[in-house]
């Protein structure tokens, strides 16, 4: 734990340059696996296999370690380990068990590296090795990128058939009967006669023999859970008000806690009164945190009254006041000295553009709020050589880390009970909450501390989405697109979001190219260049991140270009994808969609195409204007992620990502005045309501070779896809988010 | 403070302008209803009183005037509503934290009508928020819910 913690306090690369500068540690480390850490709190007669598996004379327990917000990854995990087990859905319990290194991740490391999902060069996938290496190094526990399966589905399902040799083995030893005449079947080990031995009851035998690992995976065609409609394991209990979240977390003895911090984010606390908030009924105390003051009380509510009587003198922001500052730095980024990295250069993209009247534009993408629907919370106690956290989070060892800096515990002492959460769409990689709790927590010892924000805390403090300007130039020529060189100037999201985590990002930003030059089109000369603009307000991951930017800007140029050149907008998509997996996703919605036919009088069409975490996603928009205002219709998109887990989840997924990335395509933008968002509450943003969401048709491709996640990659694709329906059916070009500055919706 | 909280009549100490919402979360512990606003603006924090959908953030302790009636009491894992049967079938829930309300705002407006028009739908539904964007299925679980009434 320590050595790996000095490591990445010493600098995380997800740049090129992790490659440039050479990353030093030997083959045969990284080959080792990490030992399991469930063996340790094993008692008599309980049996682990791998850090997945837990069996004891009572009950078969499945680790999920990957943080779920909703996406439904815990079902999904211990679904993967449960069809190689022969485990019903049901038959077990799951938990997010303690953070370890034996959970790093082995899909968000090959995402890192600077290469095209659909490259499988040599050269490309030793640069994944080296990405993934390193996260193994690190021991990086994450969950984000839409990894989750990714890195999970075959290792899951090996832990699941590791778990099962080894009972069959051990079955085979209490009994003398050979292993190869033994079968598995709903959580038993299933003799030649019929006799059924429970898992359960296998336990004591079990830990007694070494783990089974040669084994094989099922085929496809054995599958009886993976690619079936299956019940998420949660579906239940969030049904009936009985799953508790971080922010529902009970103990006993616990206090209620708010804070206010400068809304200037990171700007100092000049000074505060408390007199009046000390006296009211219910309050512990009033501490002065980082930037700001908490109050302790017997109720949360108690706990917000008193924080909003505390008087307080802010100091300034540490980043420009004003929102039109920001735009004029990103505008003045594209030159030589923010060059950040040229992604892509196809053609001769100079000589195209030369002596021609090119197509010009500029975009632009605002900052957005995070704002799932539970407020951010944590409860966290101190003792004197421990230390508790229940909260949700997507990064539970760098949340050990941090909590452990401020009570000045070791980072193994500080014991993480992970959470279902309320939503994230990247709130919750955040340690900002996590640390005012501690703060409080570590001045009342013994005392658990839930720390609630309110909204409009939550806001203030939230770190948005990065913005970004674009400016493209385009040529057409015989009735096709020719050239696009398209340049993208925005803040660095990773620098600002890992910096706040003592890391850096030595090589360029890769989500100032997201969405813009991942993708399969052959055009003749095409060029996408990003440019760094030094930080502006502090930036974080959004869900998808870059590619909702890129995305729209790249997509929508696109279509600007398709129209001049007087090609149909599927069509000359289609022509120009030379990715096999892509083309058939754009034939597919255009399939669903029946594109080309008839549509009711008012009513038009558009399309767009993105690819984002490697999954290419087609969507059609189809928008009417009664009495002007813009109407969303209906919507039709297609995605291929290789192999679909679970349709059912897969479905909801997909349309959940479409409403998401309509709603702030749509309405949401945080903006700064005098160094505060000006949004403050969902009224001042809340995305999409029902009444405006569209009928939504999902279909999930499988065409491609790698799986791949798809919390994420519904979303990119949204606002170009409504942004073009909308060209053609009233003429006008939006340009920029959010929408409804320009046109009007129902 | 007296109340009746799913049949059980409770006893807080709390001042006539604590919101229901903390009263129930904080003081009784009943945290199936949510807090996601504060100010009207998500429903999440809905729960019936006297058989009415309110928004519990916004009731203060002293102006609630019937029996409250939370998401654990509309129905449990062993005895569902019709409308909670509906939201499993669908597989409704993402990260769910919106659904409590979502749910007890459904089983309001089909107390009220058995048979709501799609229109009827949209409008009272459309006051509830879900940032996961689980909004179509919760459209086809009212509906399959409205019809699991009328037969039941
Ligand atoms: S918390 Fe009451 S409406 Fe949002
Ligand atoms: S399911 Fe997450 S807010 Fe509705």
């Amino acid at each position: 734990m320590a050595s790996t913690g000095k490591i990445a306090r010493r600098g995380f690369m997800l740049g090129s340059a992790a490659l440039a500068g050479g990353v030093a540690f030997g083959v045969y480390r990284v080959q080792v696996p990490y030992a399991n850490p469930l063996i340790s709190d094993l008692q008599d007669n309980e049996a682990s296999f791998n850090p997945w598996v837990i069996v004891t004379p009572q009950q078969i327990t499945l680790i999920t370690p990957h943080g779920d917000k909703g996406q439904g990854v815990a079902s999904a995990q211990a679904m993967l380990i449960a069809e190689e087990m022969d485990l019903d859905m049901g038959q077990f319990e799951i938990d997010f068990g303690k953070p370890d290194k034996a959970y790093w991740n082995r899909a968000l490391g090959e995402d890192g590296a600077p290469v095209l999902p659909t490259d499988d060069s040599f050269g490309a996938e030793a640069q994944r090795t080296v990405f993934s290496s390193l996260f193994k190094m690190l021991g990086m526990q994450i969950t984000g990128g839409s990894s989750s399966i990714p890195d999970s589905f075959v290792k899951l399902r090996e832990a699941g058939a590791v778990a099962r040799e080894t009972l069959k083995a051990a079955a085979a030893k209490q009994t003398g009967i050979a292993v190869d005449r033994l079968s598995t079947q709903s959580g038993a080990v299933i003799f030649p006669d019929g006799t059924r031995i429970p898992y359960t009851e296998l336990a004591g035998t079990a830990a007694d023999i070494a783990p089974v690992v040669d084994v094989a995976l099922r085929t496809p065609s054995e599958w009886r859970l993976i690619g079936k409609p299956v019940q998420r394991l949660d579906i239940v209990a969030k049904s009936t008000g009985t799953l508790d979240y971080g922010i529902d977390v009970q103990i006993a003895g616990m206090k209620h806690a708010t804070v206010i911090c400068n809304p200037r984010k990171g700007g100092v606390m000049n000074a505060f009164d408390a007199s009046a908030a000390q006296q009211m009924r219910g309050v512990d105390a009033v501490l002065e945190v980082t930037g700001g003051i908490a109050v302790v009380a017997d109720n949360t509510w108690r706990a917000m009254q008193a924080a909003m009587a505390v008087q307080v003198d802010w100091g300034p922001a540490p980043y420009p006041a004003e929102q039109a500052q920001h735009w004029a730095e990103m505008e003045a980024s594209f030159t030589k000295d923010r060059l950040d990295k040229v992604w892509r250069d196809d053609g001769d993209v100079d000589d195209a553009l030369s002596g021609v009247d090119a197509i010009t534009a500029q975009y632009r993408s605002p900052y957005v709020a995070h704002q799932p629907l539970e407020p951010l919370n944590a409860v966290i106690r101190v003792s004197e050589d421990q230390v508790d956290v229940w909260t949700g989070h997507q990064m539970p060892r760098f949340l050990q880390q941090q909590v452990a800096q401020i009570t000045g515990h070791d980072s193994d002492q500080v014991i993480f009970h992970n959470q279902f959460m309320g939503g994230s769409f990247g709130h919750r990689l955040e340690f900002d909450h996590i640390k005012r709790c501690a703060e409080i927590a570590v001045n009342m010892p013994g005392v658990p501390i839930k720390l609630t924000y309110s909204r409009e805390e939550d806001f203030a403090q939230d770190f948005p989405r990065h913005p970004g300007v674009a400016r493209a130039k385009g040529v057409v020529k015989d009735g096709h697109v020719h050239a696009i060189d398209l340049h993208w100037a925005a803040p660095s999201i990773v620098a600002s979001q890992f910096g706040r985590i003592g890391m850096s990002l030595p090589g360029p930003d890769n989500q100032i190219a997201a969405g813009a030059w991942n993708n399969s089109y052959r055009i003749p000369h095409y060029r996408m260049t990003g440019y760094r603009v030094p930080e502006l307000a502090p930036v974080s991951s959004w869900r998808a991140v870059g590619a909702p930017s890129g995305g729209f800007f790249f997509d929508t140029f696109l279509d600007e270009l398709i129209h001049r050149a007087g090609a149909d907008p599927m069509d000359e998509r289609i022509r120009l994808m030379e990715h096999d997996v892509s083309r058939k996703v754009l034939k597919e919605v255009a399939d669903m969609s029946s594109w080309g036919g008839d549509l009711p009088d008012g009513s038009a069409r558009g399309v767009a195409f993105v690819e984002s975490f490697g999954v290419p996603v087609a969507m059609v928009v189809e928008v009417s204007t009664p009495n002007g205002a813009i109407k969303i219709d209906k919507a039709w998109i297609a995605a291929d992620v290789g192999t679909v887990i679970d349709p059912v989840n897969f479905e909801n997924l997909v349309q959940g990502g479409v409403v998401f990335g309509l709603g702030h395509a749509i309405n949401s933008e945080i903006t700064y005045s005098d160094g505060m968002a000006e949004q403050s509450n969902y009224y001042d943003g809340d995305g999409l309501r029902l009444y405006q969401t569209p009928e939504i048709f999902v279909r999930g491709l499988e065409n491609g070779e790698k799986i791949c996640g798809i919390g994420e990659p519904p979303v990119p694709v949204a606002a170009p896809a409504l942004g073009n329906a909308i060209f053609a059916a009233t003429g006008t070009r939006l340009r920029e988010m959010p929408f409804n500055k320009f046109v009007d919706f129902l | 403070m007296q109340f009746v909280v799913n049949g059980q009549p409770r006893v807080a100490d709390v001042e006539e302008d604590m919101p229901l919402l903390w009263v129930l979360r904080d003081e009784l512990g009943v945290t199936g209803v949510k807090f996601g606003c504060g100010v009207a603006q998500c429903g999440a924090c809905t729960v019936h009183v006297g058989g009415v959908p309110v928004r519990s953030c916004q009731m203060r302790a002293g102006d609630v005037n019937g029996d409250i009636t939370t998401i654990e009491g509309l129905g449990t894992p062993e005895h569902l509503h019709h409308v909670q049967e509906a939201w499993i079938e669908h597989q409704v829930a993402q990260c769910g934290y919106c659904q409590s309300g979502q749910i007890m705002q459904a089983a309001a407006l089909l107390t009220r009508t058995s048979n709501p028009s799609d229109a009827e739908i949209d409008a009272v539904m459309s006051a509830n928020l879900c940032r996961c964007g689980t909004y179509p299925r919760i459209r086809a679980a009212v509906r399959s819910a409205a019809q699991k009434l009328r037969g039941a």
